[in-house]
């Protein structure tokens, strides 16, 4: 691992290296990858959905042009879509094409190569030439059990023997928390919690995401957003659709956005009728229900 | 003093990485003593990760021990407040005591629209004596409206000199220097100011303006308030070192904390808690009913993959097998101190009713009412918990707890809906005011339903103590259980599909 040449000069280059590709960090986003490229160890970022987890990593590969390689964790997820697997078919009819009279040493010695061998994800990762960005996209969504099999870095296949890692990828993991991650996940990753920006930088993301809105009209959305996910609800706005809210805005050619204008959009900016009813009520002009509710 | 002068002054204090890691061992130790899990790797870890950022980087050096240390992020609160205990005193600006004072703020000439220039104006000894409070009341609400977080910083450090009247080994918490600071601020009329200010800058200000103006307001005196707290905290632990510190600072984590005894603020803090858990519940619970044992073979499913094996039926699938789902009874106290217990109880078992077939709701204090139909087609279970506690009818004589007659009149109305698939959960503390406890109920519900389970809010040193009388009930029921915060609720909520 020390011969390795390390990817990243200071916290500083990272932060303004994610910048050049759109992204923008602060302080504990920009300073993990510093972090794991020096230590060499996997980030896992959780937090709520759409505040940029899997964008993160996007990010990442893009600025340092590695190139990336996703698996999209699901339930059921095993060794044999994660890791390796035999190409049965092609070895059925590698056989077939064979015909009688050969030995079957060679047979088997010829089916279990290279050649037959479908890698996965991972093993690509590890055996890869060229850099690359290694994302492990919902792990929460494998059982207990696959998740041990995720951050190997040394495959053993027993045909073929222990291939062993020709490189340690820079690996994210992202996670939604539906439920929790094993303690030996946790132990090998850096962790990273991604909330939904402060106000500053989420107008600064609607400022580079959406070129043609007005700086007064992005502080104006950025702070009804986080208004609005104060209150109690179901799914509160992600980034992304904050970015959707102020497109429609442009669209819609509203400069100054009143409580009508915000009432009539809210369902961009949320999916649950309980939770755009909560807005509405919250947001109508009714100035004796707003003061009840900031008062409570 | 010049930055330069004080950055050396701080490269001294931690010149050696033995003093950094001595201190590392033991903000651990504290980690650990609060609860956090941390184990040897992660401290090694951090041990490596604080050679590759400098102290100096104050941000990035929290992040990066964050990063190593804290995989939870509930767990991050008590991080923070201990973070800054340890390392507070060693970043640049954070410096104080004779040397680092060099604080604008002391000289009553200063004027906040001079920026930049902070470092330059002179400064005058001895705690703000040049400050009135007239006018630091007038910066403090100027640097509110501009949203000047330097200007924050400062005052708020000047307004801990001023008013917490902090004193060398005074035996008192920082919640009190808290108070008395806050108290002399008057943060409530300066909100006020604020807003009156606003609405006369922008003529009339319509409601949703008005609305964000406020947050903004608030959000800005929050961090002001963050400020004060972090300054008294710094001045504590130059007072009294890191470690005693770190004693008295400990908070429960959110999951540790008890219901009966909980804060407003933790009340919040639990509130906020429960959603994410009950989201983990509910997705475990559907999966561990997946997974149990396979189910009978899928014919169609097996011959649909064997095509792949060449018409072999190599691969066996099997159907997911549906066990049976119970049906619950929730009856709950909602009387005084156990009523939290009760809301979550409520909520959570609300939160993951898919896993059962039905779940019905009764709350009591000296009577009983169902509850159930505010559940109904509810999506909002706060709104829901929120209309039980105010319309439910539930006194019947003096609005103290009879769990007697509560029971009597269960058993009356209810008891014929009892059936051999129904789960009955109590909860409540059993503190029955001394009536007469009709244990024979509990004996009957027991022989009807499937199961009968007590949970009780209080430490298991009180029970049958004064007039508590789990003891009489719990012998009838399956299982008595002591919970007192979400660890346990949510531990026994597993056990119960």
């Amino acid at each position: 691992m020390c011969a390795m040449t390390h990817r990243f000069e200071s916290v500083e280059a990272v932060r303004e290296g994610l910048a050049q590709v759109d992204y923008l960090s602060d302080d504990s986003i920009a300073g993990i990858a510093y972090l794991a490229d020096r230590l060499g160890k996997p980030v896992l970022i959780e937090g709520p959905a759409g505040t940029g987890k899997t964008q993160r990593a996007k990010s990442n590969a893009e600025m340092t042009g590695a190139r990336l390689i996703r698996l999209q964790c699901y339930e059921g997820l095993d060794e044999a879509k994660a890791l390796y697997e035999w190409n049965y078919k092609k070895q059925l009819l590698r056989i077939q094409a064979e015909g009688d009279g050969v030995e079957w040493d060679d047979v088997q010695e010829d089916i279990f190569s290279n050649e037959f061998l479908l890698e996965r994800p991972l093993l690509e990762a590890i055996r890869a030439d060229d850099p690359v960005v290694l994302l492990i996209d919902e792990v929460d969504r494998v059982e207990v059990e696959t998740e041990a099999l995720l951050l190997d870095y040394q495959v053993s296949i027993p045909e073929l023997g222990t291939l062993e890692a020709k490189q340690i990828p820079l690996v994210f993991l992202t996670s939604n928390s539906t439920r929790e991650l094993s303690e030996a996940l946790k132990r090998r990753c850096l962790f990273l919690h991604l909330d939904y920006p402060d106000l500053a930088r989420e107008k600064q993301i609607v400022l580079t995401k959406v070129p043609d809105i007005t700086d007064n009209l992005a502080d104006q959305v950025a702070r009804i957003v986080r208004s609005i996910r104060q209150l109690e609800l179901k799914k509160a706005p992600s980034v992304s659709e904050t970015i959707d809210w102020a497109r429609t805005l442009i669209l819609l050619g509203i400069e100054k956005i009143t409580e009508q204008d915000a009432i009539n959009t809210a369902s961009i900016l949320l999916k649950y009728r309980s939770d755009i009813d909560k807005v509405v009520k919250e947001y109508s002009s009714n100035s004796a229900a707003h003061f009840q509710a900031s008062g409570s | 003093m010049t930055p330069a002068a004080a950055n050396g002054a701080t490269a001294d204090r931690i010149e050696s990485t033995d003093t950094l890691f001595e201190l590392l061992q033991g903000f651990v130790q504290d980690l650990r003593t609060a609860g956090l899990p941390v184990s040897l790797s992660e401290n090694i870890d951090a041990a490596i990760a604080v050679k590759h950022i400098p102290i100096e980087d104050r941000n990035a050096f929290k992040y990066a021990l964050a990063a190593t240390l804290v995989k939870n992020n509930s767990h991050w609160k008590t991080f923070e407040t201990l973070f800054e205990v340890y390392f507070s005193l060693r970043g640049r600006e954070y410096s104080l005591g004779s040397d680092g004072d060099d604080d604008p703020f002391d000289n009553p000439d200063y004027d906040p629209n001079e920026e930049g220039q902070d470092g330059e104006r002179g400064m005058g000894e001895g705690g703000g004596q040049g400050l009135s409070p007239e006018e630091l009341a007038e910066l403090l609400f100027q640097a509110l409206m501009k949203g000047d977080e330097q200007l924050m910083r400062a005052l708020a450090r000047q307004a801990v000199k001023r008013y917490a009247g902090m004193e060398p080994g005074r035996p008192v918490g920082g919640t009190y220097y808290l108070y008395r600071t806050l108290r002399n601020l008057d943060l409530d009329g300066m909100m006020e100011r604020l807003m009156e200010q606003s609405r006369q800058e922008a003529g009339e200000l319509t409601s949703l303006e008005e609305r964000l103006e406020r947050d903004e307001f608030e959000s800005r005196i929050d961090k002001l308030k963050k400020e004060i707290e972090a300054e008294i905290r710094r001045r504590l632990v130059a007072d009294r070192g890191a470690e005693a510190m770190a004693k008295t600072l400990r908070k429960p984590l959110p999951e540790d904390v008890d219901f009966m005894h909980a804060s407003r603020e933790e009340m919040a803090n639990l509130r906020k808690a429960i959603y994410p858990l009950t989201r983990k519940l509910a997705v475990r619970l559907a999966r561990k009913r997946r997974h149990q044992r396979r189910g009978q073979l899928d014919f169609r499913r097996t011959v649909r993959h064997s095509l792949s094996y060449g018409g072999v039926p190599a691969e066996l699938v099997f159907r997911h097998p549906r066990p049976a789902k119970p049906e619950i009874m929730v009856v709950a106290d909602i009387s005084g101190s156990v009523a939290a217990f009760a809301r979550f109880t409520l909520h959570l078992v609300y939160a993951i009713s898919g896993q059962f077939s039905k779940v019905r709701a009764f709350v009591f204090i000296d009577g009983l009412d169902e509850v159930t139909k505010f559940f109904e087609g509810v999506d909002d279970i706060t709104q829901a918990v929120h209309r039980v506690n105010t319309e439910a009818d539930v006194v019947w004589v003096d609005g103290h707890s009879d769990y007697g007659h509560a029971l009597e009149v269960f058993w009356d109305n209810y008891g014929k809906e009892i059936s051999s698939k129904s789960t009955v959960m109590v909860l409540g503390d059993a503190r029955n005011n001394y009536h007469a406890s009709q244990a024979w109920i509990m004996k009957e519900i027991n022989q009807k339903a499937r199961k009968l389970f007590w949970l009780n809010p209080e430490p298991k040193a009180y029970w049958d103590t004064g007039d508590s009388i789990v003891g009489e009930y719990g012998a009838h029921c399956d299982g008595v259980f002591e919970v007192r915060n979400l660890r346990q609720l949510e531990k026994f909520v597993d056990n119960l599909v």
